[in-house]
């Protein structure tokens, strides 16, 4: 207990001086998460709701895919991404490794998958109910689409937090292709995982309760902003 | 109401500006892909600002073992390399990838386990002897398994005490793991384990392990600094990597590094200039 006690001190501690250090690895962890899973959203709601809503060759397959990847292990993912990025690699002349750009490539592929598969979950539902519906009042497929991404804009919140959830909590994929470097691409994760290779595992600890409080904060503001949408409708 | 609905989008499209924007590649940074052990015990933290200061040159340090850092000069993923292991770096210059080798400095790897020393190392200075207690007593050890320089070291020693410990399941533990994870394996195992002397003393979660034994000449660990080939790979920083290969080895260098100690030891005792070939 004494280890745990001293974690909660060390972590206060972290906060209410406003650790320079902390400050900058809290940020850049929010940013990059933040940017990962925009990006993945805008990939994966379109794309889950076409995988609800249009019936073609190979859909299911595809469907089937996307869940299976949504087990990705990061290190793996991690380990593609430098393939791709090394200088060697095919992606090389962009200069793109160890740089928070690389650490938001890792985390888009590790993401979409988690959102893809949520939304088609939730508008395959949706989709059934409102068919017939969408239909007679003439609504095109793409209009069908906007319709009901829209309508379910409360439940896929749930996806997006879900999106965020893997990458706030993921060390492999951003370990490998960001490097963990100083002031560029230390985030929360790869900081614990420094501490606890230096046997500092107090600090690691504390900074594992900052990163949790942070993970508390947004899905908390998240629900606020939901719930007062939600008794508030135009 | 749509709008208060716009805000986290808005907040994260202004996020994704700033990653893709502020961190652009500038000419004056290079690479440094490190040993753990250099990065772990604080030396890089205190060194690298002197050289910003001199030249301007930011140094970003990617800390892995010495054959991951050799796997990312080969593929031209970094400028410069401090590593430990002669036999990888010397065919890493023989084909091409690195320019010549350096000494920057040395220090010592030690064996450490657990307070009760189940083998009797009892602070035996000959490794190979305390080696062969180890494998007689069937004491666990803890070993990196993950190609580093100090794992390559610690496979070296047992070749030269005669013993086969790919055999030894019941007490020869690989873990493919840092130093500092090992040692927190083997602080929780109560095992031994082969580790450099400066992240021994940089590490802050010892529990019950101490150094059982020191001193042997063949301990020796040498570090050195190679600059990427940019005959081979035409992208490095050449002349930025050229600058930091000769501020590490020049006498102001070389200074600080024997100034560094963790609570009045010295970890590293600086021997360039040498250039080894």
């Amino acid at each position: 207990m004494g280890e745990i006690s001293a974690a909660v001190a060390a972590a206060i501690h972290l906060v209410v001086t406003l650790d320079s250090d902390l400050v900058e690895i809290v940020l850049l962890s929010l940013n990059v998460n933040c940017s990962s899973v925009t990006l993945a959203s805008l990939l994966g709601l379109p794309l889950g709701a076409s995988l609800a809503v249009f019936n073609f060759f190979g859909r299911r397959t595809i469907i089937m895919i996307t869940s299976a990847l949504m087990g990705l292990p990061p290190v793996v993912v991690g380990l593609f991404v430098y393939l791709l990025l090394s200088r060697s690699g095919p992606m090389g002349v962009f200069g793109l490794l160890y740089t928070p750009t690389a650490m938001i490539i890792a985390q888009v592929i590790l993401i979409t998958p988690i959102i893809t598969a949520l939304t088609h979950q939730a508008i395959e539902d949706l989709w059934k109910e409102y068919r017939e519906q969408l239909i007679s009042l003439g609504a095109g497929p793409t209009r069908a689409l906007t319709t009901l991404l829209w309508e379910a804009r409360f439940t896929l919140t749930t996806a997006v937090l879900a999106g965020l959830g893997r990458a706030t909590a993921e060390v492999g994929a951003v370990m490998i292709v960001g490097g963990n470097i100083e002031h560029l691409t230390r985030v929360m994760t790869t900081t614990i995982s420094l501490e606890t290779s230096k046997g500092n595992l107090t600090l690691a600890l504390g900074l594992g309760m900052i990163l949790v409080m942070m993970s508390i904060a947004v899905n908390a503001s998240v629900f606020i902003i939901r719930d007062s949408v939600r008794r508030d409708p135009k | 109401m749509v709008t208060l609905r716009l805000i986290p989008l808005v907040l994260c499209w202004l996020a994704f500006d700033i990653a893709t924007s502020a961190f652009a590649i500038e000419d004056s940074q290079i690479v440094l892909a490190s040993t753990t052990s250099t990065e772990n015990s604080g030396l890089l933290q205190f060194l690298l600002p002197a050289f910003q200061s001199r030249t301007g040159i930011r140094v970003h340090v990617i800390a892995i073992g010495s054959g991951q850092a050799i796997r990312l000069a080969k593929n031209g993923d970094a400028d410069v390399l401090l590593v430990h292991h002669k036999n990888s770096e010397e065919k890493l210059v023989a084909e091409g990838h690195a320019l010549s080798r350096h000494k920057v400095m040395y220090n010592d790897y030690i064996i450490v386990g657990p307070q009760n020393d189940p083998a009797s190392l009892s602070n035996i200075k000959d490794a190979t002897k305390a080696l062969r207690r180890i494998a007689t007593a069937q004491a666990l050890f803890v070993s990196r398994g993950d190609y580093s320089g100090t794992h390559m070291a610690e496979r070296k020693l047992w070749r030269e005490a005669h013993i086969n410990v790919d055999a030894a399941h019941s007490w020869y533990r690989e873990t493919g793991s840092g130093m500092g994870a090992a040692l927190n394996l083997a602080n929780g195992m109560g095992a031994y384990t082969v580790v450099d002397r400066a992240t021994w003393l940089a590490f802050q979660n010892k529990g019950t392990l101490t150094i059982l034994s020191s001193g042997d000449p063949k301990m020796r660990n040498q570090y050195t600094v190679l600059a990427v080939n940019p005959g081979r790979h035409p992208h490095v920083q050449a002349a930025a990597a050229k600058l930091f290969v000769k501020w590490i080895t020049s006498p102001e260098a070389q200074k600080l590094i024997s100034h560094y100690k963790i609570s009045g030891e010295q970890l590293f005792y600086p021997n360039a200039p040498e250039v080894i070939e």
